[in-house]
């Protein structure tokens, strides 16, 4: 088993809606993110086009960040996922310089690295990942590639003349297991936009201001297992 | 607004989550400067003996492991302190992930590090015979004074892959195209000698003239080979996108060029002048201030070179 997962950008409508699944169905602290869906607005007017693109991990067969993980937190599981262990990661920040695809934080509750895992204590279970339920337009597919039966075999197969189906910088050598369906250049390669820092038409495009918990100097993270966050006020 | 700013055919980001700045950032440019001239000094030191008497420098003895000793413990304690998790750091050692430079790294300079604190307390403890006469340790590594020159090649050996491992980190971080470069093996290597050289020269006045000339060599033949390969991939790069987009950081002007062309002036140039002068007229101080600058421009230039590639998107 070979688990995979292909995003239909044409079905995307960026309502944002696994991105709250995402960040409900495994606690997902603010100023960090497993999934997120980027707006981008391309085009002259009045023949402008804004387009959305969930970005998540790509649980890449050659995972940069299995590779460079010194302690082995993160890991594959035997149906492909790239799987972490927050209890043994060390808090280096390898595993987030090797990452092609920025897909990988720093726990501000934890201090240790995250990601998406496919949700996969629910996949366990026998269920969809939570962004998958929540998708109103079915954009997201997520199954089984070894399994040439599975809806995401036969949505790729139909797909994938003309270079119908794409990942993101395929030039890393990572064998990403994340796919996508109507992208282009514009959409998956963020070379191939801007992204200006400032106040946007919605949001303010900026740069976190800090790696991990905010005020978590180097005292702090020598005085962590002796000072609870209960004590400090809870978050 | 954008709408203004940007030209229209353009793909502008209008809706996005905040993305991570510096990760890595001054605390490990530390780590790699220190460990530069934790490993020099010993490389360096091997080649002086190579070329010289012993009993012409009887200090280098003891000052070659002290200095490695001390710069290694301030690299072993930036490497600690950058972890989010430091109590952690033992899990390198219990649960050990070999295709790990990191790993492989953590576990390489560990040893290094025990060797050159034997070799620093059997030559401290020789070189001055009446410290710590009756202490327990103190008699141990007298008793062992042989050990020193058994364990000397073994150490010089090790410092090359000690040296080298950084840049197979950086290798490893294939989110970050410009240390993708094989050029980052060789620029490790001449900060080494870079380091190394300079740390030396400090303690060389009681050396004999041609040993400060050799020390000045050393440090002039690595200051230019390591700026010439500054030079080529700042200018030429390597033609990879990422790679080309992340020089424009350096580029376009701003802090990071006004850094970078610093370094490359105090830290490349200046020491490579002033060394050539002390090779052909015999100037302590003017050595000196070679390798006070090479020291600092070895600094800043490696902070530049860790911190532009950080600045890109990745997504």
């Amino acid at each position: 088993m070979k688990l995979g997962f292909l995003v239909d950008l044409n079905l995307c409508m960026g309502c944002k809606g696994c991105e709250i699944a995402c960040k409900v169905e495994n606690e997902v602290p603010l100023s960090s993110w497993r999934l997120r869906v980027k707006y981008l607005d391309v085009g002259t007017f009045p023949t402008t086009t804004r387009n959305f693109t969930p970005l998540r991990c790509n649980h890449c067969e050659n995972a940069p960040c299995e590779r460079i993980c010194p302690v082995s937190a993160l890991h594959y599981l035997d149906n492909g996922i790239v799987n972490i262990d927050n209890e043994r990661c060390i808090g280096c920040a390898g595993c987030m310089m090797a990452c092609p695809y920025g897909a990988i934080y720093m726990d501000p509750e934890t201090n240790t690295a995250d990601k998406c895992t496919y949700c996969a204590h629910r996949v366990e279970g026998g269920m969809m990942p939570a962004c998958v339920t929540a998708c109103p337009v079915e954009a997201n597919i997520f199954g089984d590639l070894d399994d040439p039966k599975s809806h995401i075999s036969d949505y790729i197969a139909h797909h994938q003349n003309n270079g119908g189906v794409q990942v993101r910088k395929p030039e890393k050598g990572t064998e990403p297991k994340h796919f996508y369906v109507g992208g282009g250049n514009q959409t998956l390669n963020p070379l191939a936009h801007q992204r200006i820092e400032g106040y946007s038409l919605f949001n303010n495009i900026t740069h976190l201001k800090h790696v991990g918990e905010p005020n978590h100097g180097i005292i702090d993270r020598f005085m962590a297992p002796f000072t609870s966050h209960d004590e400090e006020g809870g978050h | 607004m954008v709408e203004h700013s940007v030209a229209a055919t353009q793909a502008v980001v209008t809706l996005d989550v905040a993305l991570p700045g510096i990760i890595w950032g001054w605390i490990i440019t530390v780590n790699m400067w220190a460990k530069s001239i934790g490993t020099g000094v010993v490389l360096v030191g091997a080649y002086l003996l190579y070329r010289h008497k012993k009993e012409d420098m009887p200090s280098l003895r003891w000052i070659v492991p002290t200095v490695s000793f001390v710069a290694l413990n301030i690299f072993l304690l930036f490497t600690l302190i950058d972890l989010h998790q430091p109590y952690r750091m033992i899990n390198i050692f219990l649960h050990p992930h070999w295709t790990s430079a990191i790993t492989v790294g953590a576990w390489m300079a560990s040893l290094f590090t025990g060797l050159i604190t034997v070799m620093m307390l059997i030559g401290v403890m020789d070189a001055f015979p009446d410290f710590r006469r009756h202490c327990a340790i103190g008699k141990v590594a007298r008793a062992n004074s042989s050990l020193y020159e058994k364990v000397f090649p073994f150490v010089v050996f090790l410092a090359i892959p000690v040296t080298l491992y950084t840049a197979i980190i950086m290798a490893e971080s294939s989110a970050r195209e410009l240390w993708q470069a094989p050029t980052e093996m060789m620029q490790m290597m001449l900060a080494a000698f870079m380091a190394g050289a300079s740390a030396l020269i400090f303690f060389s006045d009681s050396w004999s003239a041609s040993i400060r000339r050799d020390l000045a060599f050393v440090l002039a033949i690595s200051v230019a080979a390591s700026f010439g390969m500054y030079m080529g991939e700042y200018f030429f790069s390597f033609k990879a996108a990422e790679a080309e987009a992340t020089l424009e950081f350096v580029h376009s002007g701003g802090e990071y060029f006004g850094q970078f062309w610093t370094a490359m002036t105090i830290g490349y140039i200046l020491p490579f002048l002033l060394s050539i002068s002390v090779i052909k007229k015999e100037n302590t101080t003017i050595l000196k201030v070679a390798a006070i600058a090479a020291l600092i421009g070895l600094y800043m230039a490696k902070d530049v070179w860790l911190k532009i590639p950080q600045l890109l998107p990745l997504s």
